[in-house]
């Protein structure tokens, strides 16, 4: 049954540091590189080498432009990816029992061998999580890489999502956000840890955290071709004659 | 979001079709014999008709039969279990009718709570989606009701309550316009809260995550329907209820009259049922540039 459970054992997830992260996309091309070649069907690319190719990705890396009413804008990569909901809307929706959240470790999973590929899924979530494969007629979405985290076959440092191994920024953290201990529920209670549109109600597991305060020096520089300072002695006078001329 | 024909089809005609069944299981008309045959015709050729066209939605159709399995908690479940059990309740109704001269009026009655409760299900998987507020509105399955009851009316001669059906439903449509045009902007979401960035200031998209398209985008990022969602809003609203209304006020209505009535609102139906997915805008865009 696609009902969701009520509490899970772990609540395993993403803290997502939009201070440090810098937009490289590695982490994009990891996630589609390890989950097109293990758990599940692969992410295909249609007209991969034509003129207009379009893929299957878990992970996607939006760029924005922050604007304050005061001072600088600021640019912002924005990594999304599932944020495995506690309340998935996804799951629930699900007509055929494929989508489910693991009672274990609340992991958004869905099993394949069930999917009839409506969409509905993808249309009740608010984070554009998932993307139904052109090729396998199936539903992707994020895993959590749940067949690297607990694989006792690739050395204990493997054993994180391969998002989050691949950051070469140390933007990406995995844990237990159950554990009130754990590094992630720490990083997101000293960072004040967000949730994205939270008055969807989905209460989202993964964390972002904000951006660091600039200093406030930055936003004093003038931007450049603003005022140009009064020449003095020669240069005033060269200035006058070319004035003049 | 995009309009797919299949899913267009599939409510515009199985609305119909379960919307005649339910008037033909409350017995208006009170037919038998070979008017009843034709009249069961076209309502499971629509509602079967329809069903069948959401099949072509589906991107692996040959899990579909598991998609009764759920019905505790997926309206799209529930639809399915629905649709198949009104189909099968009506069917000895439907033959009492056709080849004996009559049925027990109750039996038809279950058919007929059963085919209004399948448009609702219908309704419900749309209206359930907070993700698009337009369709989070208690006017949505009000419409898909109205639409069949009203439509029903109109293919099974009901010339009075279709009259009456189709002028509420008209008027439930333009409500629906009027207050859905400003549900997303009530709802609260914007690209601050999306991004959670909105306690640094004002936020907008720098660069597209890929240069290509992706299935995001194809499929709930569809703006061409609001360039000309107001010509097409007095298009649907001109066929689907002026044009039958005039026929069923003005005219003495005969099967001729009554078979332009149905098609001038079947066509009607489609513009509309365009419009309800096209205008339908989905958080998600807020992630995307717009």
């Amino acid at each position: 049954m696609t009902s969701l459970p009520e509490k899970t054992g772990k609540k395993l997830g993403l803290v997502i540091d939009l201070d440090t992260c810098v937009g490289c996309h590695a982490c994009v091309v990891n996630c589609k590189e390890w989950n097109t070649s293990n758990y599940g069907a692969p992410l295909s690319d249609m007209d991969a080498y034509g003129s207009n190719p379009v893929g299957t990705f878990l992970n996607r890396v939006h760029s924005y432009e922050v604007t304050p009413d005061t001072g600088l804008a600021q640019t912002v990569h924005f990594p999304k990816s599932c944020l495995h909901c506690e309340d998935a809307p996804c799951v629930t929706v699900c007509p055929t029992g494929a989508s489910y959240k693991r009672v274990e470790d609340g992991i958004v999973l869905v099993n394949e061998d069930d999917c009839m590929g409506c969409g509905l899924c993808a249309w009740a979530c608010p984070y554009g999580a998932r993307e139904l494969d052109q090729l396998a007629g199936v539903m992707k979405k994020c895993t959590l890489c749940v067949d690297r985290i607990y694989n006792d076959n690739i050395p204990e440092e493997d054993r994180v999502p391969a998002c989050v191994r691949t950051c070469p920024a140390g933007a990406r953290h995995f844990g237990d956000f159950a554990d009130p201990d754990s590094p992630v529920s720490r990083l997101t209670a000293e960072r004040g840890g967000m949730e994205l549109m939270p008055e969807q109600g989905t209460k989202p597991v993964n964390r972002y955290l904000p951006p660091r305060q600039k200093d406030a020096s930055l936003s004093e520089i003038k931007a450049l071709g603003g005022d140009i300072e009064e020449p003095k002695g020669l240069l005033a006078w060269l200035d006058k004659a070319l004035e003049a001329i | 979001m995009h309009p797919a024909p299949s899913v267009i089809v599939f409510t515009a005609l199985s609305g119909l079709g379960f919307g005649l069944l339910a008037w033909l299981g409350i017995g208006r008309p009170d037919v038998a014999g070979a008017a009843a045959f034709g009249l069961y015709f076209l309502g499971y050729a629509l509602a079967v008709g329809g069903l069948t066209a959401s099949a072509f939605h589906l991107a692996n159709p040959r899990n579909a039969p598991k998609a009764f399995s759920q019905w505790r908690t997926s309206w799209l479940s529930r639809e399915a279990v629905l649709a198949v059990a009104a189909l099968l309740a009506v069917a000895p109704y439907a033959f009492g009718r056709i080849f004996l001269g009559g049925a027990p009026g109750w039996l038809g009655f279950v058919g007929a709570v059963l085919s209004l409760a399948t448009v609702f299900t219908t309704s419900m998987i749309y209206t359930q989606l907070k993700t698009i507020p337009r369709w989070h509105h208690p006017l949505t399955p009000v419409l898909f009701l109205g639409y069949a009851i009203g439509g029903g009316a109109l293919i099974a001669g009901q010339a009075t309550p279709a009259a009456f059906l189709l002028a509420a439903t008209g008027v439930a449509q333009i409500a629906a316009w009027v207050i859905g045009d400003g549900l997303f902007a009530r709802a609260g979401h914007t690209r601050e809260t999306a991004t959670g960035l909105g306690r640094i200031g004002k936020v907008r998209q720098l660069e597209s995550p890929h240069s290509g398209s992706n299935y995001l985008l194809k499929e709930m990022a569809y703006s061409v329907g609001r360039k000309h969602a107001e010509k097409l809003r007095v298009i649907g609203t001109a066929l689907a209820f002026l044009l039958p209304l005039l026929i069923l006020l003005g005219t003495p209505f005969g099967p001729l009259w009554a078979g332009l009535s149905v098609a001038c609102h079947l066509v009607g139906v489609f513009v509309v049922r365009w419009l309800f997915f096209a205008e339908a805008k989905h958080v998600v865009s807020l992630y995307y540039a717009g």
